[in-house]
């Protein structure tokens, strides 16, 4: 018999985030403090604090050097003057004479200086609290030996977690990305389904290590490390499918039908300008929400009237006449603003966010409307407010974005006042949505889902309960019902839209207008051209 | 040696935030006297070399910030501070 060896292949199960396949090595990135190590001399201790200030320093050097804006540049020059500061590193360094762990040492001596920051009144001097938690987990890496945590392009990357900006930053080509933490509806995942980048979370990833072969299957929600050749040609076969089927898929055109003939439109969700170079105006119905939370994110000063305006023109340009539905900024919750949110919300996703954030900060809320009633004058342009919970508070825009369009011709400006909808996603707007004049609907199922059903979507352990129920379709038939009878449009921007197998469940409640990501396009309607009426 | 002392009305739009901290301190630094900052003729006083001390001032704008420099380039030190905040913070060569 032969008892020739075989290296099994070792499948780890996690939570699918973004569907796709990568067949790449694996490169694992250390959680700053993971490998942080107490075995060292005092002297050893100093030594290695040193020379992780020292390499910190140097890395943002050479990337004031690369980049190119201001802002930018202005961050990493206070980041490096921090480091020359002996006022922040003279406490670290008596902490390791008296004893203490170099990596303990470093966050004793930074965290204090974090904390009065981020308890200032001034929301910019709030802000700057991001840049010193960055700068202490740079130097928190470098002393556990890891380098800087760029990315390689074309890996599938493990990671605890990933911020927004460290994936937008990366070359995501045939790569994908594996993390313990963040949810299916997490910002990363969001970017990652709408860049088509394969994703999981919910996976042990202590025992990975850098440098094997794995597959990453983002449908089935699995990595498996070392696969065999069998298992290797396999997925090959299925990228070579997937390929093949994206090629499809691009080549559909026409209008969305069902089985039966009727039209139904299949809008886009987006969240920049970037994301629509790879699609074509003309097999889309439209933008069904701009999510404009990543203008405002990693950046010194909160983004001016002419760089939003010039965003959302182009946005409007780009449809060429269809329409291009903006969301007004939905901060908080699980998308932290710095120097706008309040951190340390006790409840986020009950707090301060959306439209509650904007009435409260007027000066921020204007500058958006403005850009926007300038934008509209370009193309079909409509607005939409986030988390509207009573009729008072969309009355409350409109009150003020009819003010801003008068101000904006008073000064000589262009400007138009777009159609102002809502997004539905608060359950006491879904069932009294006969109570609220908005333009349009919007129903968002991500936070209505949650809200229903009282169960945080960051929360792997609930992942079951955080799904459409009866009880969330009875909703969202309840709000088509009322758009339909009052002739406006209602439309559903959510995940749920972009699932295939719920699209025969939402066209029974009598939606005809879906938004979903890109990526999503071609199953979408593929799911709609086979519905043939409620079964 | 005595202290000389100096004053300035900051303008700056935003205050002494991390932009003009970082040019405030980097100048300090090129000169060998000790060199304060306060944001009040009669201190608290503060290493003006220090980002981290000066950000902590929280200065907005239209404060008056004082200077005060011991050393042999006392004098030159407190002149090129002066100029820096008098003229708004600009750019360097």
């Amino acid at each position: 018999m032969d008892h020739k060896t075989h290296r099994l292949a070792h499948r780890i199960e996690g939570r699918p985030a973004a569907p796709g396949i990568a067949c790449a090595q694996l490169v694992r990135l250390l959680a700053a403090k993971s490998e942080a190590r107490e075995s060292r001399s005092k002297a050893g201790e100093q030594q290695a604090l040193a020379d992780a200030i020292e390499a910190s320093r140097r890395d943002l050097a050479e990337l004031a050097d690369k980049v190119a804006d201001d802002d930018a540049e202005a961050i990493l020059a206070f980041q490096i003057a921090l480091l020359e500061d002996e006022n922040l590193v003279a406490p670290a360094v008596a902490m390791i004479a008296d004893g203490e762990a170099a990596y303990l040492a470093w966050c004793a001596a930074i965290d204090p200086e974090i904390a009065t920051y981020e308890q200032a009144d001034d929301p910019y001097f709030r802000a700057r609290a991001t840049d010193l938690r960055d700068l202490r987990d740079r130097v928190l890496r470098r002393l556990s030996g890891e380098a800087d945590q760029v990315v390689p392009g074309g890996v599938i990357v493990a990671a605890e977690d990933m911020p927004p900006s460290a994936f937008l930053a990366t070359d995501w080509r045939d790569g994908g990305l594996v993390l313990r933490r963040g949810s299916p509806s997490s910002h990363v995942a969001i970017l990652a389904r709408s860049r088509g980048v394969p994703m999981i979370v919910g996976v042990d990833i202590d025992r990975l290590e850098s440098g094997v072969d794995a597959v990453l299957d983002g449908d089935a929600g699995a990595l498996i490390v070392d696969p065999d050749p069998v298992l290797r040609a396999e997925y090959d076969r299925r990228i070579a499918e997937l390929a093949e089927a994206r090629q499809a898929a691009s080549s559909f055109s026409g209008p969305a039908l069902t089985a039966s003939g009727e039209r139904v439109k299949v809008m886009i969700n987006v969240t920049g300008l970037a994301e629509l170079r790879d699609v074509d105006p003309s097999k889309v119905d439209g933008i069904g929400l701009m999510r404009t939370e990543f203008l405002f994110q990693a950046r010194e000063k909160l983004p001016s009237e002419n760089e939003q305006h010039q965003i959302y023109r182009r946005m409007a340009e780009w449809a060429a006449g269809k329409p291009v539905t903006i969301r007004t900024l939905d901060a908080g919750g699980d998308k932290p603003i710095a120097g706008l949110t309040q951190p340390g919300d006790l409840n986020p996703f009950l707090g301060v966010r959306g439209v509650r954030l904007s009435l409260k900060r007027p000066d921020v809320f204007r500058v958006q409307l403005r850009a926007l009633a300038r934008a509209a004058v370009v193309g079909n342009l409509k607005v939409m407010i986030p988390m509207v919970t009573v009729p008072e508070e969309l009355e409350r825009c409109r009150a003020l974005f009819r003010d801003i369009v008068d101000e904006l011709r008073g000064e000589g400006w262009e400007a138009a006042m777009p159609p102002l909808g809502m997004m539905v996603e608060v359950p006491a707007a879904a069932i009294a949505v006969e109570d609220f004049n908005a333009d349009f609907y919007s129903i968002g199922s991500n936070d209505l889902i949650q809200y229903v059903m009282a169960a945080s979507r960051d929360e792997p352990e609930l992942a079951d309960l955080a799904r459409p129920s009866r009880a969330v379709f009875h909703l969202i038939a309840h709000v088509v019902e009322h758009a339909n009878s009052c002739n406006r449009e209602a439309s559903l921007c959510g995940d749920l839209a972009g699932e295939p197998a719920q699209v025969a469940a939402l066209l029974d409640q009598g939606l005809r207008v879906f938004s979903v990501a890109p990526g999503a396009l071609a199953p979408v309607r593929a799911a709609i051209a086979r519905y043939s009426g409620k079964a | 040696m005595n202290k000389i002392r100096a004053s300035v009305l900051m303008r700056h739009e935003v205050g002494l935030h991390a932009r003009p901290s970082v040019k405030l301190t980097k100048l300090a630094k090129a000169f060998e006297s000790k060199i304060d900052l306060g944001l009040s003729p009669d201190g608290p006083w503060i290493d003006a070399k220090s980002i981290v001390k000066v950000m902590a001032t929280k200065a907005p704008k239209d404060s008056t910030i004082y200077f005060r420099a011991e050393g042999k380039d006392a004098k030159a030190a407190l002149d090129a501070l002066v100029t820096l905040v008098n003229e708004d913070f600009p750019d360097g060569p």
